[in-house]
């Protein structure tokens, strides 16, 4: 047992599957419910972005700025420094792909109370092809002092990710995707930003995953179970400020550490997950990602089996990396 | 509020601030600085509603600089508007200063907005009216924008913003001086016909002579009456206004004088200022 509170039947193909943007839309719409403060801005994407529930309920508190992610940042940011909160909502090709500079001095620097929800993330957003496959976002967003950012792993967890988003008063990153996934966290996983969730315990191997990776990891502990290695999975849905005490606790106890995302390699949370080791506990290691390349048209599936990011590649590299122990 | 006389000493006052200020500080933009310096003057000593001692006082009209390397000419007149002592003015741009490079928001007081990259305040700007006009504040939102900034796309964006939502409460000045750093506006990019691409885009537009007090008092009152569109005044100005071997040369938009240098433009800029007081 872990405390995780995971659904019960994990791997059951009736799990119920939905999108974590969906959680976020319906955290967007009970925050501004209980607070007259909270304000949504999108570029043209409300209904993608499910910021559209929001501008339905509350039409006053919503701004629509067309396309035009630069503005979109910066408009967010006068509106905060009008006391409110704000919630900005775009694909994470262009905002941040598009907005980096107004998302760096505009919110950052400005010290603004503003979110950023950017969904559409990572190789998953599939037949879209590469350009709208953002791989280097949390690269990006981690780098900038004062940003914290989460890469929640279901629409339960992007529900809860927004609503603790809102209780800090400083920018927040928040990486959701379109696609369909099954929600297997409940209301009662825990979840505190800066605090990683032990999904599975394993003393053999330990797998970080953040996003829809954390789902696949548990998949992949499951197959690795069966040949006798016992995986920890770690959902580490907040890559900033990363939680250093269960990395290296678990670095430790295993000896052999995996990371798997949606992103390049470069970067992401395995970068994250390297530097916290370097420091603190030299481990080795292995990455699941994206290997600086771009991807291609396709469904989230099979683009997940070609660039090994789903269950099989994880355990995959899982294998190789336990071999080499 | 100040009478014209004693706003041009004001606008003079400010001008030798920014000149002392940028020979200390041995960097900085005086060009854009010294040309704004009627302007910056007329909006904090006759129009701005505000409370020098209470920066964030809830209700006072908002000013954003969008084109944040002119901020000698901020700096020199919050000091002088009591925002905080004149003496801190020379520790511009260095270690341990309020007073940084371009603006930060949360380190001098009456800073509203962190600034530098251009294109930036305007969308800022924006989003406060946005605030102001749908909660019926009574506040305005007054903003000032480099010509040359007008090259960025986002200013674009958020002009387009501005019309659709009828901000009414917003007032953009923009500097028209000609210059950026590469050369004129019309060698670099041509911006005319300004006037008439502010129209299209929704705006009314009021052109003025910004280095003339008077014409600035009346196109701001003019400015004010207006209702349904965002505002643009387009202020014809010099840029290093005051100091002639400044005046109207490019290579003076983010070159700070030396302390010779400095000292002629002082005595130039004392000169003027024995003219106005007997004026």
């Amino acid at each position: 047992m872990t405390g995780a509170n995971l659904i019960p039947d994990l791997f059951s193909p009736t799990v119920v599957k939905k999108a974590s943007r969906d959680g976020f839309g319906k955290a967007l719409v009970e925050l501004a419910e209980k607070d007259p403060n909270v304000w949504a801005v999108t570029a043209d994407v409300s209904e993608s972005t499910r910021t559209h529930w929001f501008a339905e309920k509350f039409p006053d508190r919503f701004v629509q700025v067309g396309v035009a992610e630069q503005n979109l940042a910066g408009v967010a940011a006068g509106i905060a420094a009008c006391d409110k909160l704000v919630f900005i909502s775009a694909f994470a090709a262009f905002s941040p792909g598009r907005n980096f500079d107004q998302i760096r001095v505009s919110i950052c620097y400005n010290g603004s109370n503003v979110k950023i929800h950017a969904s559409h993330a990572g190789v998953s957003v599939g037949p879209d092809g590469a350009s709208h496959q953002i791989l280097e976002d949390i690269a990006m967003m981690r780098a900038l002092p004062e940003m914290v950012v989460v890469v929640p792993a279901d629409m339960e967890e992007a529900r809860k990710a927004t609503l603790a988003a809102a209780k800090l008063d400083k920018p927040v990153y928040i990486r959701t995707s379109r696609e369909n996934t099954p929600v297997f966290t409940t209301q009662q996983t825990p979840f505190t930003i800066g605090k990683a969730i032990v999904c599975r315990e394993g003393k053999d191997i330990v797998i970080f995953a953040c996003g829809l990776q954390v789902y696949e990891s548990l998949k992949a502990a499951e197959e690795l179970s069966k040949k006798k290695i016992e995986a920890a999975v770690i959902n580490l849905h907040t890559i900033k400020p990363i939680d250093i005490e269960t990395i290296v606790k678990y670095a430790k106890q295993c000896n052999v550490v995996l990371s798997a995302e949606d992103h390049q390699i470069a970067g992401g949370m395995g970068s994250a997950i390297a530097e916290v080791l370097c420091e603190h506990c030299p481990t080795s290691m292995k990455r699941v990602g994206m290997h600086s390349q771009f991807a291609e048209s396709g469904n989230c599936s099979e683009l997940y089996k070609k660039y090994g990011l789903d269950a099989a590649g994880i355990e995959k590299v899982a294998l190789e990396l336990f071999k080499s122990k | 509020m100040k009478n014209t006389k004693e706003l041009k000493l004001m606008a003079n006052t400010i001008r030798q601030d920014i000149i002392r200020m940028l020979v200390e500080a041995k960097s900085g933009h005086p060009g854009g600085s010294l040309g704004m310096a009627d302007i910056f003057t007329v909006l904090y000593f006759h129009v701005l509603r505000h409370d020098p001692k209470s920066p964030t006082w809830i209700d006072r009209d908002r000013f954003v600089l969008s084109n944040g390397h002119i901020c000698p000419v901020l700096y020199a007149t919050l000091a002088n508007a009591g925002y905080f002592p004149k003496q801190e003015l020379l520790s511009l741009r260095k270690l341990g200063s309020k007073l940084q490079g371009h603006p930060h928001k949360g380190t001098l007081p009456g800073v509203e907005n962190s600034s530098g990259p251009l294109g930036q305040g305007i969308s800022q700007a924006v989003g406060m009216a946005i605030v102001g006009k749908r909660e019926k504040k009574s506040w305005r939102v007054y903003s000032v924008v480099g010509d040359g900034e007008l090259d960025e796309g986002q200013t674009w964006e958020a002009i387009m913003l501005a019309a659709k939502y009828k901000l009414d409460n917003l007032i953009t000045v923009v500097d028209r001086n000609n210059i950026q750093i590469d050369g004129t506006t019309d060698d670099v990019l041509p911006l005319e016909p300004l006037a008439d691409k502010f129209r299209a885009f929704g705006w009314c537009v009021i052109e003025m002579a910004g280095n003339d007090v008077n014409s600035i008092i009346k196109a701001i009152g003019e400015a004010q009456t207006v209702s349904g569109q965002p505002i643009v005044l387009i202020a014809r100005t010099m840029p290093g206004k005051g100091v002639s071997f400044m005046e109207g040369k490019f290579d003076w938009h983010g070159k700070a004088p030396n302390r010779e240098q400095g000292e002629l433009a002082i005595k130039e800029l004392e000169t003027e200022r024995k003219l106005l007081e007997v004026g």
